[in-house]
């Protein structure tokens, strides 16, 4: 047999590790190849499994950024036993990912939830680059105050495009934003919705009326991207579990147009 | 090239066969049926014409063969990661034309569903050759004929079915020509017998449109589903698995990785973490299996995946039929597609 087995692991050293919240860490991973924001890898933990995770950011022939919650038997081992300077086994970089290029020129409108964040952290450090960086509007969620990601992100994203920031819910004399993104999506101040391109990311019910609310302010279909999130056992197409309809979600995904992605019915 | 033989005869050319290849086959098992004095017939590695069950559907697929219920990927031990072994040695699997067909299913997602081949399934597959069981009449529940699968395609080495007393087979690889004429009564024209028509009739529906998917139609596999998934694992075209991790000892030094038999059918398939989870109701899965075998497959790859084999009607423990699930599917679509005429 020629090929080589897609299903072995390589070792990646933990370079550094980001404490969010307790229960939600940036792992800085050693990786050189390829890879783009919205794609992810299978953490590869022996004995206990493999978890599909989201590429959070890219430093370009040093490291990935995987951003994890502690929620389940891999991610639960990865907290309590790995360290910087350990080495953890990976598998990818598996999906399509975002194609920032579509969203540079513009107007452009992200909306994102809490770890849903992490696979568009690429886009909107894009998207604050740009030249016309004020018609980039970025609505970030999470569910309360503790809970923000990226917080360093979020301090130099405000500085450079519009980012509204805001939480479910807050303990009294919060004095940030509070309420669910799909609040600020009417009052986004757009010259020309028809013609603007829209990421969205998150929760499923998030998502849904987020596109929604995007749709009732003028966005054609075909300018709206998002990306799903499913079980999966392998990122190749084996395994069967993200199949929705004739897509795999890990293969044909997890970034879709609305257009395709409206017809993706579970 | 053909031949006829005795019953002794094509013992003698299986038992040839036995010495460069595994024949895999179906098997009846005495007793060992899922409820009690049933039997069953499977597949298991045989040795003589004898052991072979010919004149029977196997209840369960050949599948196994390519993908185990249950395959051990990988040891672990210590810090060291090990491919495990695998005995591939050749084989050559007795089947029926329709599960032929399903082993074109199983390439299509294991070596061409994305860029990657599965190197496990591969390992397996480049030591597996065919035999065809000729099918003089169609089995209870088949329907073959109408999902186009009733005549084999090409890619098995010989074939073989009773008649007259012995069996006629059909050589369609020369280099086995010779162990085939030693042992044979006769040399004669044969063509593999084929069903032309079965009792179980089905109408595929060429487009499915969206609004199916909250039809009514599935509500009815709600209430009668168990969820139990004994279609899936029956059915020769399905190939879903799920990794599992396990450690043997205390102090978790030692472990292995394995893949194992997985089911849309079933609790669990779609749990991601922290408790989300898709399709809760059997109606929902039932859409689900059923669109993929004879509409989502297709929109893929060009071919429906169901191959009519039926075995999912046998199998049932509910008597859910999925062949009259299929025309019960074809009546809907049609009834929407009046209704959206009507409209306009």
């Amino acid at each position: 047999m020629s090929n080589a087995n897609p299903y072995v692991p390589f070792a990646s050293k933990v370079l550094a590790i980001v404490e969010h919240t307790e229960r939600e860490h940036t792992f800085v991973m050693a990786y050189e190849g390829d890879v783009k924001p919205g794609q992810f890898f299978e953490v590869s933990i022996p004995k206990y499994g493999e978890a599909p995770i989201s590429v959070s950011g890219i430093c370009p022939d040093v490291s990935v950024d995987l951003t994890i919650r502690n929620v389940g038997r891999v991610t639960g081992e990865l907290f309590a036993s790995f360290a910087v300077g350990d080495t953890v086994l990976l598998r990818g970089p598996y999906g399509n990912g975002f194609d920032v290029s579509l969203y540079e020129d513009g107007e452009c409108v992200v909306v994102a939830g809490g770890t849903g964040v992490s696979p568009v952290r690429g886009v909107i450090d894009a998207l604050s680059h740009t030249a016309d960086a004020k018609d980039k509007h970025v609505i970030v969620g999470f569910r309360s105050p503790g809970d923000m990601l990226f917080r360093d992100d979020l301090v130099r994203w405000a500085d450079a495009l519009d980012l509204i920031l805001t939480v479910d819910g807050a303990p009294e004399g919060y004095e940030g934003n509070i309420g669910l993104v799909t609040k600020y999506i009417p009052d986004l101040p757009l010259r020309d919705p028809a013609t603007a391109t829209a990421v969205v990311v998150g929760p499923p019910a998030m998502m849904r009326f987020s596109v929604m609310g995007l749709l009732q302010k003028g966005f054609a279909e075909e300018n709206i991207w998002v990306s799903q999130e499913r079980r999966m056992c392998c990122g190749l197409g084996k395994c069967g579990h993200c199949r929705i309809g004739e897509k795999y979600v890990c293969l044909d995904g997890p970034v879709f147009n609305y257009s395709v992605s409206k017809d993706m019915l579970d | 090239m053909g031949y006829v033989l005795s019953r002794e005869g094509l013992d003698q050319v299986l038992q040839g066969l036995g010495t460069e290849y595994r024949l895999y086959a179906p098997v009846l098992k005495m007793g060992e049926g899922r409820f009690a004095d049933t039997d069953v017939v499977r597949y298991d590695f045989v040795t003589s014409l004898d052991q072979i069950e010919l004149s029977k559907k196997s209840d369960y697929a050949f599948k196994e063969l390519l993908t185990p219920l249950s395959e051990t990927l990988f040891f672990f031990t210590e810090g060291e990661v090990k491919v495990a072994d695998k005995d591939v040695r050749d084989v050559i699997v007795l089947l029926r034309a329709c599960d032929l067909h399903a082993v074109k299913r199983l390439d299509q997602m294991y070596l061409a569903n994305g860029t990657e081949k599965d190197w496990f399934y591969q390992r397996i597959r480049d030591h597996v050759r065919f035999a065809l069981i000729g099918c003089p009449s169609s089995f209870e529940n088949c329907f073959c004929a109408s999902m186009g699968t009733n005549v084999a395609p090409e890619g098995w080495v010989f074939s073989l079915e009773e008649a007259d007393g012995g069996y006629r087979c059909a050589v369609a690889d020369g280099t086995l020509a010779g162990l085939f004429a030693e042992h044979a009564d006769a040399e004669a024209d044969v063509e593999p017998a084929h069903v032309v028509e079965n009792d179980t009739k089905v109408r595929v529906p060429e487009n499915v449109p969206t609004a199916i998917y909250k039809h009514q139609m599935w509500d009815e596999y709600t209430v009668r589903c168990l969820k139990c998934g004994r279609c899936t694992i029956a059915c020769p075209t399905c190939t879903c698995y799920t990794m599992q991790d396990v450690f043997y000892t205390d102090n978790g030094r030692v472990g292995e990785r394995r893949r194992v038999a997985a089911s849309c059918m079933i609790d669990g398939y779609t749990d991601v973490a922290g408790g989300g989870q898709y399709r809760r109701t059997g109606g929902e899965r039932m859409r689900f299996k059923v669109l993929h075998k004879v509409h989502d497959f297709r929109a893929r790859f060009g071919y429906d995946m169901c191959v009519g084999c039926g075995r999912c009607d046998d199998i049932c423990p509910e008597y859910i039929s999925f062949a009259a699930c299929v025309n019960k599917l074809a009546d809907a679509v049609d009834a929407l597609g009046k209704e959206v005429d009507g409209d306009e």
